[in-house]
């Protein structure tokens, strides 16, 4: 059996090989068209409509997080974060919310007889994207000297203070009676996309929410098929390989470092612009710690490092959490006679997927061709590396007792 | 060839020839204990110097100061007229230092040519945005640093059927050749090689032998070698250097080192 697998293998490998250059600009060009018709399958205000933008803006942020996490390496705990910051800058910068303020650029001939103030919705994700790199950033800082689990604290700490930020900023006054965030409020009332000449977005059409986030998922995905094959890509899997070896060969350790946490986060940012427009609201209980880990479980059941990987398991815990679970099999308990639903027990779900997933294809669901030899050859060059861990100052380790004390 | 073979003349022409890099008087604190203490080293132009001693005297200590990946506590490190004391390992390379470790530290993952285009990275100009939109500049530089690597692979005697395998997967022999590959492809002006004979047999270590005179005559090198090998330290250095507990104990030429009484106590056990 396994024979015969492996002899499909070879044989699927070997027409890999043989297929001209065409035929994955062949295949991508099909997938975007297939993307761009698909809703008109389905009825424009369906649920399986909003499940669909609901995956396609986890796809988004799982890529961005596939950047930090699989490009180069850095555990990070902490993308809520950008989600919140980018929602933020939607509220901030898409309602009525500053309210003493009258500032309109770009928007629909309503929302520029309010107050507040108002930006064409490009000009917020740009604004979120940019925010965004910043806080990676200042997130990226102090983790530069630390490895692994570390970094994984450090970060989970920040998307922990963000995410109290936004519920305690009700009591932050920015002047003039204004407040930072809504708290557990929430910001409402917040702009719908408006583009001159095709007007604004409503709610029960949900089509041109679904193009926009397409439009802003194909922008990721060709930014992270660009990287993944660069100079900058390159450097990033050094990194992750060996410190010490790949700032010996000339590479910035905290120049590379901070671009890949400012690129990830520039993309948790536009998905989080997108979700509060999308919502309608901006409310500080979205941005729950356990929003980080469900991106990470994308990113990690997608196949870590994986471009294609990250995109396919953003799209399924979407849709598993938005569309199977609460739309599809939530009844199913009681076609046995149980007194539940699914959806109550959907952290249960999850937490079986992810422990099947780990011991049937613990490399993903389209793993990267690097992790999978890193993951048999990983114990081995670990126990290499703990041996010969020099006990001083390398400028680039910080030994395990500094971090742990 | 046969010039390099006799010592005396690039030993005259070694002190002749200005210091491309030199330790002045450095010192290494970790905590309490001195890995190396006041050791200066001179290392002239187009020489092969190079660095003995038992296990623990402080060459790889020294090394890694030298290339920046730990601040001497004390003393100087200059490099052509710039002091480099406290730059980062990564601008160090750029100004023209290139290095391999005692244990190879290949990028495991990637393939025997990415490896050595990692090498080529303080070379190449390509950002964030040159590597996203990609202007027909970034994919030359791609390319040629590409081409670069294969030239160098080959150069080194990599087999051409592995230049695409990833580099964990080599073997020993080819991995220390890629390790070479890819600090030459980052065009270095000063090559310091942390026991490139480690693992060899005396067959494999006399060609290095003399790959190593060639590198530095078709490269314009100035190479510094850890080596344990006194057949090979013997038969390429032009001057070698003595460490012993962290405190230089000889230099000179390899014969005088040869014969020093110091030397031979250090390696060998004082005779009473």
């Amino acid at each position: 059996m396994s024979g015969f697998l492996d002899a499909l293998r070879a044989r699927r490998a070997y027409l890999v090989h043989r297929l001209p250059r065409w035929w994955n600009r062949a295949l991508a060009g099909a997938l975007i068209v297939v993307g761009i018709v698909l809703p008109f399958f389905f009825p424009s205000d369906s649920g399986f409509m909003n499940a669909t933008i609901i995956a396609v803006t986890y796809a988004v942020m799982s890529l961005g997080l596939n950047i930090v996490v699989g490009f180069a390496g850095l555990l990070d705990l902490g993308y809520v974060a950008f989600y919140a910051i980018g929602a933020y800058c939607l509220g901030w910068f898409g309602s009525g919310f500053f309210f003493k303020l009258r500032v309109h650029v770009l928007v629909s001939p309503v929302a520029s007889t309010l107050p507040g103030v108002h930006l064409n919705f490009l000009l917020i994700l740009i604004a979120a994207a940019a925010l965004c790199a910043a806080a990676g950033m200042v997130i990226g800082l102090p983790t530069l000297r630390l490895r692994g689990d570390y970094i994984a604290i450090v970060t989970l700490a920040f998307g922990e203070i963000i995410a109290t930020v936004a519920i305690n900023g009700q009591s932050v006054s920015v002047g003039g009676g204004m407040t930072l965030t809504a708290g557990n409020l929430g910001i409402s009332a917040v702009d719908a996309p408006y583009f001159p000449g095709i007007g604004s977005f409503g709610l029960l059409d949900l089509r041109p929410w679904y193009w926009l986030i397409f439009g802003i998922l194909l922008l990721v995905l060709f930014v992270n098929l660009r990287l993944r094959d660069s100079r900058l890509g390159r450097a990033w899997v050094a990194l992750r390989e060996d410190e010490v070896a790949a700032v010996s060969m000339g590479i910035p350790l905290v120049k590379t470092k901070l671009l890949a946490y400012s690129v990830g986060a520039a993309f948790g940012g536009m998905a989080g612009a997108f979700f509060g427009t999308y919502y309608t609201e901006v409310n500080a209980s979205q941005f729950a710690f356990g929003f980080s880990i469900f991106i990470l479980a994308m990113v990690i059941i997608g196949g870590l490092g994986s471009i294609w990987g990250a995109a396919v398991g953003g799209l399924a815990l979407g849709y598993i959490n938005n569309y199977i679970i609460p739309d599809v099999l939530n009844n199913l308990p009681s076609h046995f006679g149980l007194h539940f639903q699914l959806t109550q027990v959907e952290f249960g779900i999850f937490g079986l997927l992810l422990v099947l997933m780990m011991l049937l294809r613990p490399q993903g669901l389209i793993p990267e061709r690097r992790r999978q030899l890193e993951l048999t050859a990983q114990i081995a060059a670990e126990d290499a590396q703990l041996a010969e861990a020099p006990a001083g100052e390398v400028t680039v380790i910080l030994p395990p007792g500094e971090g742990a004390a | 060839m046969s010039a390099a073979g006799d010592p005396a003349p690039p030993a005259a022409a070694a002190a002749l020839a200005p210091a491309v890099l030199r330790a002045e008087r450095v010192t290494k604190e970790f905590g309490g204990l001195v890995a190396v203490e006041d050791v200066s080293v001179d290392l002239p132009e187009h020489s092969i110097v190079s660095l003995i001693g038992p296990n623990g005297a402080g060459k790889t200590t020294l090394f890694n100061m030298l290339t920046g990946l730990y601040r001497p506590t004390r003393g100087r490190i200059v490099l052509g007229d710039r002091d480099i004391t406290r730059s980062r390992p990564d601008v160090i390379t750029g100004y023209g230092v290139a290095r391999t470790f005692q244990n190879i530290r290949l990028f495991g993952a990637m393939t025997a040519v990415e490896n050595v285009m990692i090498g080529h990275h303080a070379r190449m100009r390509a950002g964030l945005f040159g590597s996203i939109f990609r202007p027909s500049w970034v994919r030359r530089e791609e390319r040629e640093t590409q081409e670069r690597a294969r030239e160098l692979l080959a150069y080194v005697g990599l087999p051409r059927t592995v230049f695409d395998r990833l580099a964990a997967q080599l073997s020993y022999g080819d991995q220390r050749r890629v390790e070479l590959a890819r600090a030459l492809a980052a065009e270095p002006s000063v090559l310091l090689l942390d026991e490139p004979t480690a693992g060899m047999n005396p067959r494999e270590s006399a060609e290095l032998t003399t790959f190593m005179r060639k590198l530095r005559d078709e490269r314009a090198l100035t190479i510094l070698l850890i080596e344990h090998d006194m057949k090979v330290v013997m038969g390429v250095s032009e001057r070698v250097t003595v460490l012993d507990h962290g405190k230089k104990i000889a230099e000179g030429e390899p014969a005088a080192v040869r014969a020093d009484p110091r030397v031979i106590e250090a390696y060998l056990g004082k005779q009473d």
